[in-house]
């Protein structure tokens, strides 16, 4: 992380009095005590306790929190839920944590138009929650929707488990308010489709804090499809498992949710819930067709065609609805029951190309055992969004070094096999030094420069994402030299 | 007028970072059929990118494509259907409307214009299906973004950022886009004699069914016979796609359901496909070329009031997609400014935007073609450009004056 600036640190109290007059009252958190439950957010091995929590609760203070951080030159982290699994919300001792959690109000719902305006702090199910009296839901639905916010969402480009058929939060997002480290306001996008100019909604989606702090945001909700049914499938290996995969997309099947669970994290996930997972198998899968029932009850049939196809050793179709969502109980359980079997553990979350699978958890077991640790993996198959649990212990000195060491190594398989580092979790600073591995010194330079139109000063989130932090001014200076040259390699007409 | 032909990305390289030494413009062409799109490029030379050609990766399990950008868009969704799958965002084409030949559009010039069809309401456009990209900025840097896989949220999405862009940032060297399967049958529902408010009523209320509707239009009747040759009266059309069964269902289903908006008569298989690529090729104002052609999003309640609004003040031909979000829009070439001050006033009260897709090259270089920008975005915009290609050497001039 950047070195703190003893300077801004030292003035801790003038500047806390200097935001009081922009957010009065309880807005501005100076006291240790206070400030405690934010040193962290959903990455918890990494703490710092921030200068001060804001706690603005209107656009225009918002916009004048960041002019005078500008002015100052403090730096601004900003923060919705904490659920970041990243450390995108880790703070700075030397800059403010920017809270939005007073932007709580839905504050449109219109359905002849399919959208609903929201604040940022309005949690991802809250959207949910305001449509699904006429029938709608706000499609991406990460594990984490009870609490996370839909602005979070926005700056991690959040997924979740039905996000091959309905899409990333970006795919999902209409508009936004957003605020310029500069104070400007600026809205992009609205309640009509695709960006007029450059597609700067599309660039704020997943900039993870750098760019801007949205203030407002406007998504598209779907009518909820009629009918849900899972398959639950369990395979010899993991190979196989894979295969009946490649082979359900390339019949022609999306479906709602594709869900694998290797061993471990099967067993594990069953002695917690007991929702009957089969035991004897080497991997599960999870496929759960959605969509009118006509649709659904023809898919559920050709799913279980092609699983039979694939050497399935079990295959039932959930015949209810409490059927299908003890399918899932184990599935949504998974983490919480690895949480049972192990102290503590560490989420890891790449993408690999799935025909790569069965080489990849040959490949992670192997490097388990280097790192003399276990890890069980879920995987939204569908995508080949990779999460693997490592088991580990904080308490036991050193395991969290190791932990993390295997984390990086997973991921530098997943970049080695055509992957990336991270399919929805965000850089943040849990990957970022791993960035390098995807990206060339220029790749990366072309991404910071987009940061400098935006934040000259780095001011917004800096830390997160790059490794390295250059100067705009440097990053700015065309490295070309003038003076006509020939060319006589490259044809001309 | 010079024109460079470079035929790698190392030569390409050179090629800008000489063009960026001495601030010499280029003007980026693979199939050309677009160069009537956006405001006429001042630049002095032409870069000619057609060497970077070619499908490399096709993947269909993997839902991926990798492919050089002048590959014709046709050899692409011939490859494609072969598999049983697609470009799900379903971009039209434009040469045809643009007084160019068919068919002969390329991979990167579509995703330069981040183009989408009628399923844009449920599958997104260009943007949403660009994965990454290989690239060399305005600064004569070969760099990447994105990835090959469907998932990914690794660093920037400067992919969105390139789609719609114009080859304004960099030149795209290879690209890779996700791919879907494409649907098993297609049953298009056709209401009659609807008017603009009607029609809207009917999509809506069709759109917010559950039967997962994947485009809805409406024809008036002037726009009509280019859609459903020989068809006289407005049309309103409504498209379920999906496993035959599940059409069939969903299409009886629906039809009852609208039943106080008349009788739906029902088209099935290429009867029901066939007028959405009418509608995605902008087909209705291909016969008028010297009719000024404008592309208005809106929310689509606010379609009809902006219709009205125009109308009112125009001789204009409007027909509706998107389920009333998407206007196009052909007013007499006789009109002063092209019908500029009326159509984008009607985009702007409605909170949408307005873009002069066909107009003559002096009218699209006098007055904007893209939606002008409030101060403080365009300012973001100008920066950006500059962050990519700070001498202002690719396509000079293509979205706005001066950059």
């Amino acid at each position: 992380m950047p070195e703190p600036d003893a300077g801004v640190i030292a003035r801790r109290a003038e500047i806390a009095a200097a935001l009081r007059e922009i957010v009065p009252g309880e807005g501005v958190i100076s006291e240790e005590d206070a400030r405690r439950p934010y040193e962290s957010d959903g990455l918890t091995a990494y703490r710092t306790l921030p200068l001060l929590v804001v706690l603005p609760s209107t656009t225009e203070q918002v916009a004048r929190v960041l002019r005078f951080c500008r002015d100052h030159k403090i730096k601004v982290v900003p923060r919705g839920a904490g659920t970041s699994l990243s450390g995108g919300a880790l703070p700075l001792a030397d800059g403010i944590v920017l809270g939005m959690a007073k932007f709580n109000r839905v504050l449109e719902v219109d359905f002849a138009n399919r959208c609903v305006v929201a604040q940022p702090g309005v949690t991802n199910l809250g959207v949910t929650l305001a449509v699904q009296h006429a029938g709608f839901y706000y499609a991406p639905d990460p594990s984490s929707q009870i609490a996370c916010t839909i602005g979070g969402n926005v700056a991690e480009n959040s997924g979740g488990v039905h996000c091959l058929k309905y899409g990333l939060t970006t795919n999902n997002v209409l508009g936004v308010e957003l605020v310029t480290i500069d104070g400007e306001i600026i809205r992009l996008g609205g309640k009509h489709l695709d960006s007029e100019g450059y597609d700067l909604l599309g660039v704020m989606v997943g900039s993870e804090g750098l760019l801007g702090v949205v203030t407002e945001v406007t998504v598209r909700i779907l009518p909820k499809p009629t009918t849900a049914r899972a398959v639950l499938i369990g395979f010899p290996s993991n190979e196989s498992a894979g295969n009946c995969v490649a082979a359900i997309i390339a019949a022609g099947i999306i479906p709602g949710g594709m869900e694998m669970m290797d061993k471990p994290a099967i067993h594990a996930a069953e002695d917690f819930v007991h929702v009957g997972y089969p035991l004897d198998v080497e991997a599960l899968l999870i496929v759960e067709l959605d969509g009118p029932k006509a649709e659904v009850d023809h898919l559920i049939g050709r799913v279980e065609a092609i699983a039979r196809q694939h050497r399935a050793m079990s295959l039932k179709v959930s015949e209810s609805e409490q059927e299908r969502l003890a399918f899932w109980a184990g599935r949504k359980a998974a983490f919480p029951a690895v949480g049972r079997i192990s102290p503590d553990y560490y989420c890891v979350d790449g993408t690999i190309p799935r025909k790569r699978l069965p080489e990849v958890l040959t490949g992670m077991a192997r490097l388990a055992e280097k790192h003399r640790l276990r890890v069980a993996n879920v995987f939204h198959a569908g995508d080949g969004n990779l999460h693997p649990l490592i088991l580990y212990d904080a308490n036991k000195e050193g395991e969290l070094e190791r932990a993390e060491a295997l984390g990086a190594d997973i991921l530098r398989l997943c970049v080695e096999v055509g992957g990336v580092l991270t399919g929805e979790h965000g850089v943040g600073v849990e990957k970022r030094d791993l960035m390098d591995t995807m990206f060339n010194p220029v790749d990366l330079d072309h991404q910071m420069r987009l940061k400098c139109a935006f934040d000259p000063e780095g001011l917004l989130n800096p830390g997160k994402v790059f490794p390295q932090l250059h100067r705009c001014a440097e990053l700015g200076r065309v490295h070309v030299h003038g003076g006509k040259l020939a060319f006589p390699d490259i044809p001309r007409f | 007028m010079p024109r460079f032909r470079p035929k790698d990305a190392r030569e390409l390289a050179k090629l800008v970072s000489w063009a960026a030494g001495d601030g010499e413009g280029l003007e980026v062409i693979a199939g050309g059929t677009k160069r009537g799109l956006g405001r006429p490029v001042e630049a002095p030379h032409q870069l000619d990118i057609t060497a970077f050609a070619g499908i490399e990766a096709y993947e269909p399990e993997e839902l991926i494509l990798t492919a050089k950008p002048a590959t014709p868009l046709a050899e692409i969704e011939t490859m494609l259907g072969r598999a049983e799958q697609m470009l799900t965002f379903e971009p039209g084409d434009w040469g045809p409307l643009l007084g160019e030949a068919a068919g002969r559009q390329s991979l990167g010039g579509m995703l330069a214009c981040n183009l989408a069809g009628p399923r844009r309401i449920k599958q997104g456009a260009a943007r949403d299906h660009l994965l990454g990209f290989h690239a060399v900025s305005g600064r004569g840097e070969e760099f990447k973004a994105g990835g090959r896989v469907v998932k990914n949220v690794t660093g920037y999405d400067l992919s969105k950022l390139m789609a719609g862009s114009y080859g304004t940032l960099a030149v795209l060297t290879e690209v890779t886009v996700k791919v879907l399967p494409r649907p098993e049958a297609t049953g298009t529902l056709v209401l009659w004699g609807l008017d603009e408010q009607r029609a809207v009523a009917a999509m809506t209320q069709a759109l917010n069914s559950p039967h997962e509707v994947s485009g809805a239009a409406h024809l008036p009747s002037a726009s009509v016979a280019a859609v459903l040759p020989g068809a006289g009266r407005a049309a309103t059309l409504i498209r379920l796609e999906g496993p035959r069964p599940s059409v069939e269902a969903r299409a009886a289903a629906l039809r009852q359901e609208l039943r106080d908006f008349g009788t739906a008569e029902q088209l099935l298989d290429e009867a029901g496909a066939r007028p959405w690529r009418a509608l995605a090729d902008v087909s209705p104002f291909v016969a008028e070329p010297e009719r000024v052609v404008w592309r208005i999003s809106v929310a689509p309640q606010s379609g009809p009031t902006v219709a009205a609004a125009i109308t009112g003040a125009l001789d204009a031909r409007i027909f509706f997609d998107w389920g009333g979000g998407l206007l196009w829009c052909a007013v007499p070439g006789a009109e002063a400014e092209g019908g500029s001050t009326i159509v984008r006033a009607a985009a702007k009260a409605a909170g949408g935007h307005a873009t002069l897709v066909r107009a003559s090259a002096e009218l699209r270089g006098r007055i904007p073609v893209f939606e002008p920008q409030p101060p403080a975005l365009e300012a973001l915009s100008r920066r950006i450009k500059e962050s990519f290609d700070p001498r202002r050497i690719l396509n000079p001039g293509r979205m706005y004056r001066d950059l």
